[in-house]
This record gives structure tokens, C-alpha cells and sequence, in this order.
């Protein structure tokens, strides 16, 4: 089945407990994103040191695009590969990264999953197949590599690719398109479009109103959606649906919001529309709609913002408590 | 220093005539033949056999789903390759030209020779990236360059470069069996092209059977006593001609082909210009911040004293690779360049 970016996806009817986990994987996304937020700030005084404080380097926080990364993850087992972007936590969590061991790599401790070495936009975890990239559009070919694989295992296992809206005008982005439609690929092509390249609007800088309409450049079947996670969900079913049952690659457009600046410390003058964005969080407008058609109460409520609370605050207490690795070990691993 | 997981082995009882071409294909179809995993991607390597002759052969005998024609895409298919390998597949992606890295240098060094080290070791990327290197034959500054200084710069990849048809299966099979990304740089006056200048050394004895050069072991390609040449590649063939020439003026060279730049076999140029008090390096790559460079600093490094003259460079003089005949022989390292250079530190 083919749509366009402007057919109407159908949605599907969605039973309670799907429901409910879609809700607990974004609550859970946000609070550890929260709680990186007020790690990061704590020791960057006096005045703004990025390089200061027990999270130090630049900070691309997702707060928004929760639903993206709940909807499609949904849909995937551990088994299933995700390549995602500098703005990687959302999709990590909702992958089924070792939050554990993400966050000592994100406090750059020798217990993190990369020892310290990779950092938040480096993140990788083999045992689910994650990985991410600071360059734009470039996690896009190694997914093309993982869905190879997969494909030549026979095993109907995909691989989703994460990039920005931004990162859609990038040679990469092309190249692996047109690449997964000519050999079928199993892959998932995800653009996460939250209006802002860093600072440029779309409109500035993608010559199309929506990417979706670039899958008919390679022959794919696309989509466009709006940020809400039942859309995302059904679209996505459909998307790695087709993959599994080896029809190949589809695109897949979700319009998003970003709540917070680029980075931490992006004042973000640039964005007219800044006082209205609070108003655009998913999360409180998805709890209101579960709250309201009965399948959450204030109880469930509490009970998922506990969890998620008593999580993240174990994850952050393992990297706090994690030791920081030797300098004199500072080239080890370059080869294996 | 030696880093390779796989011994020197050599199973074969006798050996035949080959050319460094047809004895990288001979080792992709061994390794392919013990190895599920590899398979062979790039552009115009199925029914053409490879611009250089790197897979002739090799799509009639495995089929087009492990010997594969990509599109003109190469930041996609050496990412695939890394997606591949990182899945457990033992790729090797031909990039046609080093002078086309531009275009797909950050899967380059960017993700296949950085992923090892961000995972803290944990993800593997076992695969091999081959590329034609080297001029002297007209093709101007776009299709005539080494850059092997630029990929030995970048940490995380090992970089190996073959002058001749047994160090060219040796080094292919270690490159196929080792753990990490390796660049294999081919060039193209070595590989014994019928549609290049004819080279004699183009073509040589190759063992029967599997067996594998190490990675990171230079070679003594000839012994002598007053000067030590280094050098890789086409240029080993040059100097060779070189000391051949001047052993008829009693000057007795010593010519070391690398063979790999990463690692760097430092051992092998300090125990040679410790018995030969002189230095010449060879390169057919631009000369600053490059190999040249390099190889002078692992003396000085160490003890500087050891030199008894100051160290002669012959490089490409920083100027791209011009198209003219009479111009691109005046910047490549040729014979006469390589004579000179010798006579200067044995005579200063």
C-alpha cells in the first residue's frame, strides 16, 4: 500500500495496553531528558561554561519528539536495528538502550556504553542493534549495511534510520534512498521534521513542503504525519510491516516539535513562534486524551511519572557513582 | 609493531606467475570461498571485472548477490559495507579512486574508523576498503593521486599498500581476516594492466593456497649498507631500478617497502638507518604533513645522532598531479629523482 503526504493515514484502533505503553515510553523519554537537563546546568557557572560540569560538551535534548521515536519503536524488537541521530535519547530509551549504561556514557564514565569514549551523540549498544551519529544524514548508510544483513539472513528483521528534516537536503540522505528502493532493502526511513535546521526554518532550506513527497523520486512508498503517537504508531506499523514481509524500504515523515533550543544554551531568538511552544508538548495533550477517553486516571498517572522518576534517578545514581576512566587509557580501542 | 590476528601461514606447495591484479582476485576468491560473510561491492565490479582489474572474474564465479555493481553512491554503499560489518559480514567495498574519498569521506572516517573506538570497543567493523591509487599515466589531478597520508592520518583504519603480486594476496587475506577496517591502495603501475605501461615486477611468483602477509610488517626488499631507502608501492619498483644503478658506482642501497602505513613498522627503518647512517624517503604523495615526514621523525624521535647526513626527501612537491606527460613525470619520485637523493646523503 502506497500513500502520499496527502492522503489521510488511517489509524488503528488501539487496545489499552498498547495505549498505556506508548504513554509510559515517552513519560519515561522526557523524565531522564529532564533529569540530563538539570545534570547539565548544575556546574556550568559561573556565566556558561560548556565544557564544565559532570555533563560536559553540547547537549541536543528531544523534548517533543517523544512520540516519534514510541510510535516506531513499537514496532521493533531487540532484534531490529535503529541508527538515530545527534538528538539520539528518545529513540535510545524507546529502543530498549541499557539506560544504565547510557546515562554513565553520557556523565563520560568507564561504565558507559562506550567507555567513555563516544559521548551522547555517540551512542552504541549492540545488544539491540543501536547506533547514533553527529554527522547529519550519514546514519543513514550503515542502516542500508544492518538491513543488507538482515536481508541476506532471511530473518524479516529491519533497520529504521532517524534523520532531521534538515539532514534531508544532505547527499546521504539521497544516495540511501535511492539505494534501499533499488535492491528492496528491509529499512525504515524516518525524518523526524521539527521545523528547525538548528536555526533555518523548512522553508529556507528544502525546496518541497514535505519530504514525504521525495519518496516518489525513488519509487517509495511515503508518509507524512503529524506529531500525534497513535498516527506515528499506524504509519509505522505499515512502514516495517512492508519491510519485514521483504517489500522494502518506506519513508516516513513525522511533523514534530522541538520544545527546547538546538543545544543547551540556544536561546533560540531566532524562532517567532517561541511563546507558543509549550502549548505544542505531546505528552500533556496524549495524557488529556487517554484521561479523557478513560484508559488513564490521576492513579496511573502518578504511578507511571513515579516509575519513570525512580529510573531515571537509579540511572543517574550508577553514573554518578561510576568510576571516570584512566587517563593513561585515553587511546585504547582505537583498534580492536 | 605487528598487529594482525592471523599467523603467516603458507599451505601451498607450489606457486605460479601472476599479476598483482590477478593476485588480488585470487585471494578475494580464496577468502570468499572459506567465507560466507564476504562479499565484494563497488562500481563496475561485476561483468567489467573492476577498472583495474580488482574482481575480474569474481561476479561470474559468486553471483551477483556477493560479487555487486553498486550505483555511482558512494558515501551509501561504503555505509553500507560498515552496516554490514558492524552486523557481522565481512565486506569489502571498492571506492573506484582514492581521489573520489571527497565525496564519501565521513563514512570513511567518521563512522568506519570511529565506531571501535565510541563504543569503547564493543562494535566491530571488519572490512576492508580498496581503492586505485597513484599517476603516471596522464590522468590529471582528479585520478592521479596517493592520499595514503591522509587515510594513515585519520585514526582507526589500517592502511596497507602492495607493490608486488605476493604481498598483494598476502596482505588481501589479512585485510579480509582482520577485526578491523583496513584500506587496501592499489596502484595502479603495479597491478600489471595490459593497457598500462609494462612493469616487470608487475608480475611475479605467487604460492598456491591461502597465506597471509602481516599487517604492519615492512619488508627488506634489498640489503645494503651505505643508505637506506623507504618507501611503498610504485616507488619501491624505482628505487629498486635506482640501487641497481648505483651498485654499478659502489654505492650499496637499502630499500624497505612498508607494505603498511598503519601500523607503521618503525622497528624495521630504525634497525636499518642504524647500520646505514642515511636516509631517503620515497612518496609518491604530496610531501608536507605526510609520509615522508612521518618516517624522517621516527629517527629523530629516537636518536638523531644515528643520522650521518641530513634526510633527502622525494616526494610529489605539494603540487597537484599535472596532465601534461613532461610535467606529471617532473613531480612524480621517479628513478632519476630517487638516484640523485641517494648520491646527496652518502656524498654530504
Amino acid at each position: 500500500m502506497s500513500t502520499t503526504a496527502h492522503d489521510t493515514p488511517q489509524s488503528l484502533a488501539l487496545d489499552p495496553a498498547t495505549r498505556l505503553a506508548l504513554y509510559r515510553t515517552m513519560v519515561l523519554a522526557r523524565t531522564f531528558e529532564e533529569a540530563v537537563l538539570r545534570e547539565y546546568h548544575a556546574d556550568k557557572g559561573p556565566g556558561f561554561d560548556i565544557g564544565k560540569g559532570l555533563v560536559p560538551g553540547e547537549m541536543h535534548l528531544a523534548a517533543g519528539q517523544e512520540p516519534v521515536a514510541a510510535g516506531v519503536c513499537a514496532h521493533l524488537t531487540g532484534d531490529d536495528a535503529v541508527t538515530a541521530t545527534h538528538r539520539p535519547h528518545h529513540f535510545a530509551i524507546a529502543h530498549g538502550v541499557d539506560l544504565d549504561k547510557m546515562t554513565a556514557e553520557i556523565f563520560g564514565r568507564e561504565t558507559g556504553l562506550g567507555r567513555g569514549r563516544g559521548g551522547h551523540m555517540h551512542l552504541f549498544d549492540p545488544t539491540v542493534h543501536f547506533s547514533c551519529s553527529g554527522i547529519i544524514a550519514e546514519g543513514y548508510p550503515p542502516a542500508l549495511g544492518q538491513a543488507y544483513a538482515f536481508k541476506q539472513k532471511g530473518t524479516g528483521r529491519v533497520a529504521v534510520a532517524v534523520t532531521g528534516e534538515g539532514a534531508a537536503n544532505q547527499g546521504a540522505f539521497h544516495e540511501s534512498l535511492n539505494l534501499a528502493a533499488l535492491w528492496q532493502l528491509p529499512v525504515v526511513f524516518v525524518v523526524e521534521d521539527n521545523d528547525w535546521a538548528i536555526s533555518v526554518p523548512r522553508d529556507a532550506s528544502t525546496s518541497v513542503p514535505s519530504n514525504a513527497s521525495r519518496g516518489a523520486a525513488y519509487n517509495m512508498p511515503a508518509e507524512r504525519v503529524e506529531n500525534d503517537v497513535e498516527a506515528i504508531y499506524a504509519a509505522a506499523d505499515r512502514a516495517v510491516a512492508r519491510a519485514r514481509a521483504g517489500q522494502g524500504p518506506t519513508l516516513l515523515e513525522v511533523h514534530t516539535v522541538r520544545l527546547w533550543g538546538h543545544f543547551e544554551g540556544d536561546a533560540q531568538g531566532y524562532r517567532p513562534e517561541l511563546a507558543d511552544v509549550p502549548s505544542m508538548d505531546p505528552i500533556p495533550r496524549y495524557e488529556q486524551r487517554l484521561r479523557d477517553e478513560g484508559v488513564l486516571d490521576d492513579a496511573v498517572i502518578a504511578r507511571t511519572r513515579q516509575e519513570a522518576q525512580a529510573r531515571v534517578e537509579q540511572a543517574i545514581a550508577f553514573a554518578k557513582d561510576s568510576p571516570v576512566p584512566d587517563p593513561a587509557t585515553a587511546s585504547s580501542y582505537v583498534f580492536s | 609493531m605487528t598487529i594482525t590476528e592471523t599467523p603467516t601461514q603458507e599451505t601451498g606447495h607450489g606457486s605460479h606467475r601472476l599479476t598483482t591484479a590477478k593476485a588480488m582476485v585470487e585471494a578475494i576468491e580464496l577468502e570468499m570461498e572459506r567465507d560466507p560473510s564476504v562479499f565484494y561491492l563497488g562500481e563496475d565490479v561485476g561483468p567489467y571485472g573492476g577498472i583495474f582489474s580488482s574482481t575480474a572474474g569474481l561476479q561470474e564465479r559468486f553471483g551477483k548477490d556477493r560479487v555487486i555493481d553498486t550505483p555511482i553512491s558512494e558515501s551509501a554503499f561504503i555505509g553500507l559495507a560498515i552496516g554490514a560489518a558492524v552486523e557481522g559480514m565481512r565486506p569489502i567495498a571498492e571506492l573506484m579512486f582514492a581521489d573520489f574519498m571527497g565525496v564519501c569521506l565521513d563514512q570513511i572516517y567518521n563512522h568506519m574508523a570511529k565506531i571501535h573506538f565510541e563504543s569503547g570497543g564493543n562494535v566491530k567493523v571488519p572490512m576492508v576498503l580498496t581503492t586505485a591509487v597513484g599517476g603516471g599515466y596522464s590522468d590529471g589531478a582528479q585520478h592521479s593521486q596517493c592520499l595514503w597520508g591522509t587515510f594513515a592520518h585519520l585514526p582507526g583504519m589500517k592502511v596497507v599498500v602492495p607493490s608486488n603480486p605476493y604481498d598483494a594476496k598476502g596482505l588481501m587475506i589479512s585485510a579480509i581476516r582482520d577485526d578491523n577496517p583496513v584500506v587496501y591502495m592499489f596502484h595502479k603501475g603495479v597491478m600489471g594492466l595490459p593497457w598500462m605501461v609494462k612493469n616487470p615486477r608487475a608480475t611475479g611468483d605467487v604460492p598456491d593456497g591461502p597465506y597471509s602477509v602481516p599487517i604492519g610488517e615492512a619488508a627488506v626488499v634489498r640489503e645494503g649498507s651505505d643508505a637506506t631507502v623507504v618507501t611503498l608501492s610504485l616507488s619501491v619498483h624505482h628505487a629498486l631500478d635506482a640501487a641497481e644503478s648505483l651498485a654499478g658506482q659502489g654505492i650499496d642501497a637499502e630499500v624497505i617497502d612498508l607494505r603498511s602505513l598503519v601500523p607503521l613498522d618503525r622497528e624495521t627503518i630504525l634497525r636499518s638507518v642504524s647500520k646505514t647512517g642515511r636516509l631517503v624517503v620515497v612518496d609518491e604523495d604530496y610531501q608536507s604533513f605526510g609520509l615522508s615526514g612521518e618516517v624522517s621523525a621516527t629517527i629523530t624521535d629516537v636518536d638523531p645522532s644515528m643520522l650521518r647526513s641530513p634526510v633527502a626527501r622525494v616526494c610529489n612537491p605539494d603540487t597537484p598531479v599535472p596532465y601534461a606527460h613532461a610535467l606529471e613525470y617532473a613531480v612524480l619520485p621517479r628513478q632519476d629523482r630517487i638516484e640523485a637523493a641517494i648520491h646527496r646523503v652518502v656524498r654530504a
